[in-house]
């Protein structure tokens, strides 16, 4: 199996074939062959040499896409996974759109399989059927007597290669509706024997991440920039930076939000940066404190909230809270975080020899910065290519809405005179450093609980930084005013809460916010799950049983979230924890997955808290590749416990306070033991899973470390609100 | 400043000025890109490489230090009994997500394996310490770990 990453050479190899059959979807969304490629999205490509291609059009940053998309190809074509490739899709939104997002070509919100599961595996199989028709008309045989397997199609007395059937094939058209296989047929699909095939190449050294990209002649920009966000340079003295080896130049980008700085090497890029003085205006400047966005966000929720987000009876809602025999309250506070992607962000940017612009990035949501660059060099959006290669993580941070580093590349590059390609290149510190951040929010609730431990009114306050209004997603993620990132896990749980009332009250943006892997849930699943475990505790119920009582409907929503918090508790051996350990359960739906986690722990927030062992149970449709989604389940977990531990951006008079990883210290091999992820067998459509495994893990570890010590943690991280880790 | 050092296996003489991190002499000069920046201050374990076997942080090693050294990098890795076996139990438990953290992961690895052929958990989370994963691959790691002690033991 050969990674072909380049695009050129996806190209090339097709000519080189010879003969090619390419097939996808016209604009229309029906299924097509060869004929006319560019009326076409292509969603595999076959040579007569009998190479099979997936072309993969979500980008690579871990969570599986280019081994799951190459999956459902091969699944229909009936190859095996050493048979086929894959390259990634070019730049083209018409072509290559989401279809969960509109005419946009991106990655995010778990929807990688979800909106490609159908198109590809419908690719994959009309492919097969054209090969089988080329060659029943070779062999003048009926297709229905021939089978496509393992590469080599026979049947009537005949075999033979596919390859060998690919240029009658390409003359052919592409059916209209190819039949797919039966779920009872399945070879790959749901096979927890599947690996990956991005593993050797990430683990010899051989994988190319945008950083290592290396194009001839390139320069190395470093960005310097102010310590508050929205200062802008009013001038540079490069002087300092005289002799450094390597140093090029200097220059105020154009939108002066920082100076460009160019040389030969990396090192010299770095070096220079700090050794040029620059004199910033800091008149529009932030300045308000990490201390200050809190209180704001405290007071909010002290307030009648802005928005009235399930147009909830209040008043109603109130008494019945106010009259219950228990009420539980609290109140919760999110702090500010930082993405940090293992890769710090860069991008190459250079001119084509048409006078269009390449950009080399691992590009999470292409189309933004297609626009943008188009705009910036003035040039027709056909003339702006994007080649996208593997991303060293993201979590949400390489797909921001103003595509910040590729402006920030292409702003420098129209410095030059563009006959060197410029290597943008971020360093850690940039990196935490650049104001993109998951929003700080707060919450307050009270429940009421009846004299037999039922809930009889709860009502919610929600208060926070937007993450969707000044977008381009404003349009379908506001209504009413209410950004639906800013509640998703609240209003729309599918616990039937009865007499409940959600309030939202947007506050001030401070920062630029920016979806952060599991967005609006990253807090509210915390919410909802502490609370229900407080509620629980109050009403003398097991926190299982208390959550089974509010999913009691028979819609798929309340029995598939009740299923796997059924099978966390009974995997994790729920409620027979060995004597010196506590277990703390969480359960929450996200992006149409279902996710429920039992974590259990050793020692006192006191003495130091151990995490022994986590046990997830997961919903998520038809499990394609059973494996990656364990591991999407095992890296979700670490994500979601690792910052609700011990990390937090601060402001200091709108100075970023963190400089790098001794300060936002990342989970580390010792913090968490073993993980064991079960997938609910399902016959669904699939559903997310690259996000949905973080929400209840930080929720899990709070009511495990309730159940140790009746501490609960309600403003995060943990270490600073009370509880040490050993 | 000219430099002579051996890197994998081979004599080589870098030009690069004092004060220069090995990390940028082998990225910028030399130009194998399998061994990683993530940090620059010694603490994510991206850039891990092996100064005369034993693993460093390469973002905090300069240059002039390491005249005459044996410097091994993952490029070199399949050569290495314990490399190769490492990697192929990386392989074999799809250790990797986005991948990028991995060299110096294996580099560690391959560190810990050389003076403990057989770690216990406790030990590779002891030694493994410095090595951070943003995608928390951590409990894989450790199996990865584990199954080459394994394969070397066979
Ligand atoms: S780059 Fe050297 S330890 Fe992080
Ligand atoms: S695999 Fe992504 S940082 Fe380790």
């Amino acid at each position: 199996m050969t990674i072909n990453t380049s695009r050129r050479g996806f190209l090339k190899s097709a000519a080189a074939a010879g003969a090619v059959l390419v097939v996808g979807v016209r604009p229309d969304g029906a299924l097509a062959a060869s004929g006319s490629p560019s009326m076409l999205t292509p969603f595999v490509q076959i040579g007569s040499d009998g190479s099979v291609t997936a072309i993969v059009k979500h980008f690579e940053m871990g969570q599986g896409p280019s081994t799951g998309l190459t999956t459902l190809i091969a699944e229909e074509m009936g190859l095996t996974m050493d048979q086929i490739g894959y390259d990634f899709a070019p730049s083209n939104p018409q072509v290559y759109n989401n279809t969960l997002f509109g005419p946009m070509q991106g990655t995010g919100g778990s929807t990688a399989m979800a909106n490609s599961f159908m198109q590809y595996r419908q690719a994959g199989a009309a492919a097969r059927e054209m090969l089988l028709q080329a060659a029943a008309q070779a062999w003048g045989a009926d297709a229905s007597a021939l089978t496509l397997q393992d590469g080599v199609i026979s049947g009537a007395g005949h075999s033979a290669p596919l390859g060998e059937f690919v240029e009658a094939a390409a003359q052919l058209d592409a059916p209209a509706d190819p039949p797919l296989k039966d779920p009872s047929e399945f070879r790959l699909i749901g096979n927890p024997d599947v690996r990956r095939l991005d593993s050797a190449a990430k683990g010899n050294g051989t994988a190319m991440f945008a950083m290592d990209i290396e194009r001839p002649n390139q320069m190395i920009a470093m960005i310097a920039r102010p310590e508050q966000q929205r200062a802008t340079a009013v001038s540079v003295d490069a002087s300092g930076a005289e002799g450094i080896k390597g140093f090029i130049d200097a220059q105020i980008l154009p939108n002066a939000a920082g100076v460009a700085v160019f040389a030969e090497t990396t090192w010299g890029a770095m070096q220079a940066r700090d050794a040029i003085s620059v004199e910033w205006d800091t008149s529009a400047a932030e300045t308000r404190s990490s201390d200050e966005i809190e209180a704001e966000i405290r007071a909010a929720l002290d307030a009648e909230p802005t928005y009235n987000v399930n147009g909830a009876d209040v008043a109603a809602v109130r008494a019945a809270v106010d009259g219950a025999d228990t009420v539980v309250e609290e109140t919760f506070y999110f702090p500010l975080l930082a993405h940090a992607p293992m890769e710090p962000l860069n991008c190459t940017i250079e001119e084509t020899a048409d006078g269009g612009i390449l950009l080399h990035d691992g590009c999470q949501f292409p189309t933004i910065p297609h626009g943008a660059i188009a705009e910036i060099f003035g040039i027709p959006f056909e003339k702006v290519q994007i080649k996208t290669v593997l991303a060293g993580g993201s979590f949400g941070r390489r797909a921001t809405p103003q595509a910040d580093y590729q402006v920030e590349a292409a702003l420098a590059f129209s410095l030059t005179d563009r006959s060197r390609p410029v290597h943008l290149v971020w360093s850690r510190e940039d990196d935490l450093r650049s104001g993109y951040y998951r929003p700080a929010f707060g919450h307050k609730v009270r429940v009421g609980l009846n004299a037999d431990g039922s809930i009889v009114g709860w009502e919610h306050r929600v208060a926070g930084q937007s993450i969707m209004k000044g977008t381009p997603f404003e349009a379908f993620a506001i209504q009413n005013g209410v950004d639906h990132s800013s509640v998703e896990g609240t209003v729309d749980s599918p616990y039937q809460i009865p007499t409940a009332a959600f309030g939202l009250t947007d506050t001030e943006k401070a920062t630029s916010t920016l979806w952060w892997r599991a967005v609006g849930h990253t807090h509210t699943a915390y919410v909802m799950e502490v609370m229900m475990d407080m509620a629980a505790k109050a009403a003398g119920i097991d926190p299982v049983d208390f959550r089974l009582a509010y999913l009691t409907g028979d819609g798929p929503d309340q029995t598939r979230k009740a299923g796997v918090l059924k099978l966390a508790a009974e995997k994790a051996n729920w409620g027979n924890a060995p004597e010196v350990r506590s277990q703390g359960i969480a359960v929450h739906k996200s992006f149409n997955s279902y996710v429920a986690e039992v974590v259990e722990i050793s020692g006192t927030p006191e003495d130091g808290i151990k995490i022994e062992k986590v046990t997830c149970a997961v919903d998520c449709g038809i499990a394609v590749n059973p494996d990656i989604i364990k591991a999407q389940m095992e890296g979700g977990i670490g994500y979601g416990i690792g910052h609700n531990m011990r990390d937090q951006i601060t402001l200091t008079a709108g100075v970023v306070d963190q400089y790098n990883f001794p300060d936002y210290e990342p989970l580390r091999i010792s913090d968490i033991g073993e993980i064991e992820v079960h997938i609910m067998p399902s016959a669904e459509a699939p559903t997310g899973v690259g996000e949905p495994g973080t929400p209840p893990a930080a929720p899990a570890l709070a009511n495990a470390i309730a159940a140790a010590s009746d501490l609960r943690v309600a403003s995060l991280p943990m270490d600073e609100n009370g509880v040490s880790f050993v | 400043m000219a430099i002579s050092l051996k890197l994998n296996g081979k004599d080589q003489t870098v030009e690069a000025e004092p004060g220069t991190p090995l990390l940028w002499v082998i990225r910028d000069e030399l130009k194998m890109t399998g061994t990683k920046f993530g940090c620059g201050v010694a603490s994510c374990g991206a850039c891990t490489v092996h100064l005369n076997g034993e693993p460093v942080r390469s973002c905090q090693t300069y240059i002039e230090d390491v005249e005459g050294a044996e410097i091994t990098t993952i490029e070199a890795m399949s050569e290495n009994e314990i490399g190769a076996a490492v990697q192929q139990a990386w392989i074999e438990l799809d250790v990797v997500q986005c991948g990028y953290c991995q060299s110096g992961q294996i580099m560690s690895a391959v560190g810990l394996l050389s003076e403990n052929p057989k770690p216990s958990a406790q030990e590779i989370d002891d030694y493994m310490w410095g090595n951070a994963c943003r995608c928390a691959t951590y409990q894989r790691i450790r199996a990865g770990i584990q199954r080459a002690s394994e394969i070397l033991e066979a």
